[in-house]
């Protein structure tokens, strides 16, 4: 049908309403029928790659991220197991929903004049923007651990805090290269 | 004495037997068959003991929910009538399967027991006195619930459902004309005989325009998408606003029940009753001349499985059809139905005549 058509009135025969409805029942059926050979036939096992429905099972069968996707923030460590943050605030600043709070202390190393007593942030306010990933200069927070399940019945569950932060177990698993080619996943 | 446990026990196995459990499976159909249309998985999550059946539990699950739910009656509802309304809506929607024909003559110990709940000989009257008694149900529950929503659902249903019963009625005059009967069980039966020798005589071939019209119309009886102006479950909700447990549930209920009214009726009047294409009381007898001897039982078995192969397959398009369209605007409906269903149902009429006259 083209585009322009549907600003036509509409003819007697239109107006029965049965074209109309053989057009819709047959773009329907197509996807019922097709569909279901697809069930039928994954469930034999004959076919897997394509499936018969787009839908993730979410709680069994998590979706996969793309690479560049922001999940939950973790800290990181250095070699010795102290954290990398110098608590220079920076993130502090950028971060546009103000969901993180420092406090600083001083660090016995020489070399580094200072490191987080306090690291706080609070995800009821958190955006998700990834600001402070960018805005820290040593690599010391990454929103790549791949959780994405993050709820809690209180208000203080969702603040997470520096011991917290730093001993995430990040789900690598849940990225994928490429999500639209992963095997046994709906690419339509 | 034997006539009364004859027909209880026809009420039993049709009405108790297959037409619940079917309204029971279609609520399980609806949402599944949805969605492998919609490219989606549906309902799955109730389980018992770990098994998923497809999702089959979640009948069970709603059953459960509707009948421990409080039903709640408003404040200001007429408490008699508000209580009563989906009794007769339920009662109604049940009573029409009285009429149906299942199957021909099933012969028990040499007694010849017609497979139709209640032999009635003016069938099609009965019929529409149900259907016509189906907007009471909605009605009076409307009215009752002392709410403006409900009332002015109440009205749309009633404007809808006496609009398209002009459109059933006069679509069927046409089947009267051409089987000069109005009991059922003859009208299934007159279906069996054979045109040029081969072909079956349903009523969908004599009367293509009066199936379109009957499907149309009676779907719109069901107050199911398109023609849900009445109910609008997504937004509007209409006459059962106020209802809430078993007394929604039976409005629930009432809703597939009539889908599966109109479909066997659809299947009786126009797709051949019961009627196996050269299936007869003695056997199959094949236009090629062969003759396969079947005793009366497997015959009365074949003709009740054709009556349901064909009332499920009526079903199945009847819920593509209520997943495909949108919902058609009021004016729409009243189009459609006095403008469109009602001149081609009187075209009908006028075209039986013409071609039985010419026929002779």
């Amino acid at each position: 049908m083209n585009v322009h058509d549907k600003y036509k009135p509409l003819t007697w025969w239109d107006k029965t309403y049965i074209p109309l409805v053989i057009d819709g029942l047959s773009v329907t059926l197509r996807h019922f029928f097709r569909n279901i050979r697809l069930h039928i036939l994954n469930v034999l096992g004959i076919k897997t790659k394509e499936r018969g429905a787009v839908t993730y099972q979410y709680p069994e069968e998590m979706r996969p991220l793309w690479p560049r996707t922001r999940t939950l923030h973790r800290l990181m460590r250095r070699e010795d197991g102290s954290p990398r943050c110098v608590a220079c605030m920076m993130c502090e600043t950028a971060c546009p929903a103000r969901c993180i709070y420092i406090v600083a202390e001083e660090r016995p190393d020489v070399q580094i004049e200072k490191q987080p007593k306090i690291f706080n942030i609070d995800l009821g306010k958190c955006v998700f923007c990834g600001y402070c990933v960018e805005a820290c200069p040593e690599d010391a927070i990454r929103m790549d651990t791949g959780i994405i399940d993050i709820a809690s019945y209180t208000r203080n569950g969702m603040l997470l805090t520096k011991e917290q932060l730093l001993n995430i177990q990040p789900k690598v698993e849940n990225y994928v290269a490429r999500p639209d080619l992963v095997e046994g996943q709906p690419i339509y | 004495m034997q006539a009364l446990a004859e027909a209880a026990g026809k009420f039993i196995f049709f009405i108790g037997l297959i037409v619940l459990q079917i309204a029971a499976v279609l609520t399980w159909v609806e949402r599944k068959q949805s969605a492998v249309m919609q490219d989606r998985i549906g309902a799955n999550r109730a389980t018992i003991f770990g098994m998923r059946m497809l999702g089959m539990f979640h009948m069970l699950a709603d059953m459960l929910k509707l009948f421990t739910k409080e039903f709640f009656i408003p404040m200001g509802a007429r408490k008699f009538i508000y209580l009563l309304a989906p009794m007769i809506s339920l009662l109604f929607a049940l009573v029409g399967f009285a009429a149906i024909p299942f199957g021909d003559v099933l012969i028990i110990g040499g007694r010849e027991i017609p497979l139709q709940i209640a032999n009635i000989d003016i069938g099609i009257l009965y019929i529409f006195a149900v259907l016509g008694m189906a907007v009471y149900g909605v009605v009076l529950g409307a009215w009752a619930s002392n709410n403006n929503y409900a009332l002015l659902g109440g009205l749309r249903a009633s404007a809808q459902m006496l609009s398209y019963e002009v459109a059933i009625g006069i679509s069927l005059v046409g089947v009267i004309m051409v089987y000069q009967t109005v009991d059922l069980m003859e009208i299934a039966r007159a279906q069996g005989q054979l045109l040029w020798g081969w072909l079956p005589q349903w009523g969908i071939l004599w009367q293509p325009l009066g199936f379109l019209i009957f499907m149309a119309a009676g779907i719109a009886e069901t107050k199911r998408i398109p023609f849900d102006a009445p109910e609008g479950e997504s937004e509007i909700v209409g006459y059962f606003i106020e209802y809430s447990g078993m007394g929604f549930g039976m409005y629930f209920l009432t809703d597939f029940l009539e889908t599966i009214l109109i479909a066997s009726l659809t299947v009786t009047f126009f797709l051949g009753g019961f009627q196996v294409p050269y299936l007869y009381a003695d056997g199959f007898h094949f236009p090629w001349g062969q003759v396969v001897l079947l005793p009366n039982i497997v015959v009365a078995v074949l003709q009740f499985l054709s009556f349901l192969i064909k009332l499920i397959l009526l079903l199945f398009i009847m819920m593509a059809i209520r997943w495909t369209l949108p919902r058609f605007r009021y004016d729409q409906i009243m189009h459609l139905g006095w403008k469109i269903l009602l001149p081609a149902s009187l075209i009908n009429i006028l075209i039986t005549a013409v071609v039985l006259t010419l026929i002779g």
